[in-house]
């Protein structure tokens, strides 16, 4: 309101300075004064005492409790750097840990060639990724083929948290397009099933659907045949999700104009070379940002598994701060900051590739 | 998956023929599979605990071993499933194992509607109260108005609604999916005291931060007889289960030992004899070989061995004997004869 | 060639071929549906819903209605209900407050609070839900102080680990006049307000009815009060042995899980908020401005109605999600629907397929709820486009 009179006289370039920067985004009006107060007030009482305890009264080094124990201020770093093998692998045998890293190692090179700009063949390296390596993946992580076998109730930490994230992921992209392509069907009978499956599981909790497959789905199975326990929770995790990704591709469907099936028609396409030439990739492209939304909620979710008896990674830091060696009154904090930084740092990457590619994709719009 | 598994049960039947085909279809499943499916707890010191690289111990534990043990001659040919309170009886119906192993009071309802069998009991245990010392409490009767953390699912939960029901007294119950999540809800303060069978008592207090801050109160308020149980649709499965239970109890009886039992085998002493397959037929009326018992004994130890090993003076439980001493030595733990 | 295209052969026909493939479909469905439930049938699994008369035995922590150990496994079907439901409400009710705040926030004038706003988000959002309960579950039990050294930051208001302990309002038969008198005052000011409107629309004149309807919502109760001697009296919690007893407790599970649920939600609503009042056109700020309305005015008469127009239908699944994240409560043994009845009700009776079906039943009843209530609501604020 005042410094309109300024605005006239000065020419803006000089007024940068951090001075009449902290006036003019902190302190233009006292209302504005009064709010920068407050949020300094909030970082000072959050970030302080939070810095603090995690780095500067932790304790560092120790083998039991006692170290903690002894100056019993700040987190409890020991407790971690004593349980990672456990935090990051589970159970999975010592000796065969290399091929858990080697798996991990395969995903996350595939990954960065998709999402670094100006990598060539991204479509070869993308269909090797949905099909060749889980093939690659499951024999290195359960063995086989003279690698020894590692059965599944072993396999936790980060290891079975990015297993479910990853299986539930690559498994619900291509049955959600299903159902959303099934949700738009002429056909009647193909849409009112698609509804009812996609509404049914977008209705129920996730729990509710894991303790079902954990515990009722045996009952619907033959006498004498039985499904590996954690391949029931991934089927339930990617069912559950396909759900919720059918929403995201319809999305991206009905954002395509009308004129690119009716081209593609007029070209002589049926139905299934329209969507998987025309349609889909554009669609699919349009829906990314959201595609990863939903993947970043379904590596949020694969937590809830912990309550259906896994020990994923948060599960894994449970039952370690339940350990008598290990209980301090900092102990279940400096567990739980060390999984939460963990998991932040994934799905604030993807959430940052997700804004990424929304600029991008926007950035085409407007050409 | 499956396909290579049932490739490798195939590969392992042609060639380890199996001496006498059973009538069991668990156990041929057993045999097909490799190793014996076992349910226990999720991690209770003494019972069923995983230790830091992921090997099981325990009571519990020790049972599966030496069913393992009477079938493959390994005791280490066990896989073992965590299973929560709450769904333990689900997945045995369901077959996601073979025998459940897992401190569990053996009830009429369990046994007559949930379609169980229970083979006996391994432990003859009842609810206790554990509280912090300073609360001052010296007698269950004390706690009106009290907290109680329990786990969710179990008879427990039943048995302190009719304590305090009966004796007047008030009380909150907070009931947890998880055991070790009872144990940090209590340690932090969230309730008075907690309540489980005594024997877990022992073994949580161990997780305590500071366990000598809390005392175990000398009332017991139920009859928790834990056993093992099996789906009641296999009868013959159900009997190696109990008869492995009971060659456990009768070998303390007659004093035959994991260290001693090569030397046994020549004891004149004939109940020693068919206990351990030298007269008699009776591991193969079962589906087994006549020697099944020596292989238990052999690899897991009798039952005095097993007891003393994961709950008792050689643990850091140190749990009496008390009612789980031999009835020759004032306990409740009795076998029939093999005969 | 010609005749290929004027007349399709039979297998070629899109119709036909629709129709084989729905026929198929719905006979794959069907016989598995008739088979599932003949295999269940066959394994004596499902017995029917009788067992939901038997007496459940067990004691819950939290009901909201009358509830004892000798009540019925449908009475524990309801109290778990409830619990869920007050969950559901208490943390969409804040999550609202909070999401709305961080919303705006992030659009801000002030760089520091449009900073913190979005780190809030950034935060928040990228931890998973089961984590922030567990840790506001420890924290909230590990930080307080037990019975004996209640914090007492109010007279009759305690706070320990074992919950928050207030007073609880009883109400004598005679409350009911001074209710009636506070109905009396509510009619009052909507009257007084209508007015207010009608002139204001005639006229253009702003007149101020605050005070009156402070004075009618307050004085007519209060008098009434007076009168019948003040019927509202309250039980006040009062150490006794272990714990408080009288009051009303709110325990710290709910603490938490209330919490959790509304602090990692309202990321969700706060970035469906930003990108409603983002899409409102800056035109409609700047005429604002211009008509010389203050940028409180601006926001509450003029960006606010138009953003909901955007805001709803985010706003309406993240009601579903929250409501369907508070079965998350079974991890701290916060007594919801999921917690005793498809955990402990399921265990003790043993009926797991009629468990598990009437608790899914349960959540989608409520989603179709919660989302026919929305899609009214959003059918009411579209209609006032013009």
């Amino acid at each position: 309101m005042a410094p309109t009179a300024r605005q006239t006289t000065r020419p803006p370039v000089e007024r940068i300075g951090p001075i009449e920067w902290l006036r003019e985004n902190l302190f233009s009006t006292p209302f504005n004064a009064a709010l920068s107060v407050i949020a300094m007030a909030i970082i000072y009482i959050l970030v302080v005492p939070t810095f603090r305890w995690a780095f500067i009264d932790a304790v560092w080094a120790g083998d039991s409790r006692d170290a903690c124990l002894a100056v019993n201020t700040g987190a409890c770093w020991p407790f971690i750097e004593n349980r990672i093998g456990q935090i990051l692998y589970g159970f999975y045998d010592e000796a065969e840990r290399w091929r858990a890293n080697l798996t991990l190692f395969l995903l996350a090179a595939g990954i960065l060639w998709l999402t670094m700009p100006g990598m060539r063949g991204k479509p070869l390296v993308a269909v090797l990724l949905l099909t060749v390596f889980p093939l690659i993946a499951y024999v290195l992580l359960t063995g086989g083929f003279g690698l020894e076998i590692v059965p599944t109730y072993r396999w936790g930490g980060l290891l079975l948290t990015l297993v479910i994230a990853v299986t539930g992921i690559v498994l619900s992209l291509p049955l959600g397009i299903l159902l959303a392509l099934g949700r738009r069907s002429d056909l009647p009978a193909v849409r009112i099933a698609s509804v009812l499956f996609i509404e049914f599981w977008r209705g129920v909790p996730l729990v509710t659907v894991l303790f079902m497959a954990s515990y009722m789905l045996p009952l619907f199975l033959p006498q004498g045949m039985s499904a590996d326990k954690l391949l029931r929770a991934l089927i339930a995790v990617a069912l559950f999700n396909s759900a919720y990704m059918a929403e995201v591709v319809r999305g991206g469907l009905q954002a395509m104009p009308k004129g690119q099936t009716e081209a593609a028609t007029a070209l002589g396409l049926g139905y299934w070379q329209t969507h998987a030439l025309i349609i889909l990739p554009q669609a699919l492209r349009l829906a990314i940002p959201n595609i990863v939304s939903t993947f970043i909620g379904i590596f949020k979710d694969t937590t809830l598994v912990s309550i259906i008896g896994f020990f994923d990674l948060l599960g894994m830091i449970q039952a370690g701060t339940s350990d008598a060696h290990w209980s301090t009154p900092s102990t279940a904090f400096t567990g739980y900051l060390f999984a939460g930084a963990i998991f932040w740092i994934f799905c604030f990457s993807m959430s940052r590739y997700s804004r990424h590619m929304e600029r991008v994709l926007s950035a085409g719009e407007r050409r | 998956m499956r396909i290579r598994v049932a490739a490798l049960a195939v590969l392992a039947a042609l060639v380890a023929q199996p001496a006498f085909a059973g009538t069991s279809p668990t156990l041929d499943k057993i045999k097909k599979n490799g190793y014996l499916r076992c349910g226990v707890s999720e991690g209770l010191p003494g019972f069923s605990n995983p230790d830091a690289k992921g090997n099981w111990t325990g009571l519990d534990v020790d049972f599966c071993k030496a069913l393992a043990a009477a079938i493959f001659n390994d005791q280490q040919k066990v896989r073992y499933t965590p299973a929560s309170a709450k769904v333990r009886f689900t997945a045995l119906q369901s077959g996601e194992y073979d025998v459940l192993s897992r401190n569990t009071t053996w009830t009429m309802s369990r046994d007559v509607q949930l379609g169980l069998e229970f083979a006996g009991v391994i432990y003859y245990d009842g609810q206790g109260f554990m509280v912090p010392k300073k609360m001052n409490v010296k007698s269950a009767k004390q706690l009106n108005g009290a907290n109680v953390c329990t786990q969710t699912g179990t008879t427990t939960e039943l048995n302190l609604a009719d304590y305090f029901r009966s004796n007047n007294l008030k009380y909150t119950v907070i009931a947890f999916e998880k055991d070790e999540e009872v144990v940090a809800a209590y340690d932090a303060g969230r309730c008075d005291a907690l309540t489980t069978d005594q024997s877990g008592l022992y073994a949580e207090r161990l997780q305590l931060k500071n366990p000598a801050d809390h005392i175990i109160l000398p009332e017991i308020i139920s009859k928790e007889p834990l056993g093992p149980a099996v789906n009641q649709n296999d009868p013959q499965w159900a009997d190696i289960v109990r008869w492995t239970l009971f060659a456990l109890v009768n070998a303390e009886e007659l004093g035959v030992t994991s260290k001693n039992v090569d030397q046994m085998l020549s004891s004149p002493n004939p109940e020693i004899r068919r206990l351990l397959g030298v007269e008699g037929a009776f591991g193969q009326s079962m589906g087994l070989t006549n020697d099944w018992a020596v292989r238990v004994i052999k690899q897991v130890g009798n039952y005095g061995e097993i007891f003393e090993r994961n709950v008792g003076q050689g643990s850091p439980l140190k749990i009496q004997r008390g009612q789980n001493a031999l009835w020759t030595k004032g306990g409740l733990q009795y076998a029939p004869p093999v005969r | 060639m010609a005749q290929a295209i004027a007349r399709t052969t039979w297998w070629r026909s899109r119709r036909l071929r629709g129709l084989l493939f729905q026929g198929a479909l719905i006979a794959g469905i069907t016989l598995a549906v008739v088979g599932l439930v003949e295999h269940v049938l066959a394994e004596g699994g499902a017995s029917g819903f009788g067992f939901l008369n038997n007496t459940a035995g067990f004691d819950i922590v939290q009901h909201l209605i009358p509830y004892s150990e000798q009540s019925t496994y449908g009475r524990v079907l309801l109290v778990g209900l409830l619990n869920t439901v007050l969950v559901a409400v208490l943390g969409i009710f804040f999550a609202t407050i909070l999401g709305f705040i961080i919303g705006i926030g992030q659009l801000s004038s002030n760089w520091l609070i449009a900073r913190l706003c979005v780190a809030y988000v950034e935060v928040l959002r990228n931890l998973p839900l089961l984590l922030q309960i567990f840790f506001w579950y420890f924290a909230v039990l590990r930080t307080l102080p037990g019975p004996r050294n209640s914090l007492n930051p109010f007279d009759a208001v305690f706070i320990n680990n074992r919950g928050v302990y207030l007073p609880r309002p009883e109400a004598a038969p005679e409350f009911i006049w001074v209710v009636a008198a506070f109905a009396l005052g509510l009619l009052g000011t909507i009257w007084l307000r209508l007015q207010a409107r009608d002139r204001r629309e005639r006229t253009g004149e702003h007149s101020d009815i605050g005070l009156a309807t402070f004075a009618l919502l307050v004085l007519p109760a209060l008098v009434a009060s007076a009168i019948t001697s003040f019927p509202l009296t309250f039980s006040v919690p009062v150490l006794d042995g272990f714990n408080f007893v009288g009051g009303v407790v709110v325990i710290p599970e709910l603490v938490a899980l209330v919490t959790a649920l509304s602090a990692y939600t309202a990321t969700y609503i706060a970035e469906a908020v930003r990108a409603g009042i983002a899409g409102v056109p800056s035109g409609q700020r700047e005429a604002a401005l211009a008509l010389g309305l203050s940028r409180g005015q601006m926001l509450r008469l003029v960006v606010i109605p138009q953003a909901m127009r955007q805001i709803v239908p985010p706003l309406t699944s993240q009601y579903l999600n929250l409501t369907k994240n508070s079965s998350l409560a079974v991890a701290i043994a916060y007594p919801d629907l999921v917690s005793i009845f498809a955990g402990t009700t399921l265990n003790q009776s043993g009926h797991e397929i009629e468990v598990i079906a009437i608790t899914m039943g349960v959540y989608l009843t409520l989603s179709l709820l919660t989302s026919g209530v929305m899609n009214l609501y959003n059918a009411r604020i579209a209609l006032t486009e013009r």
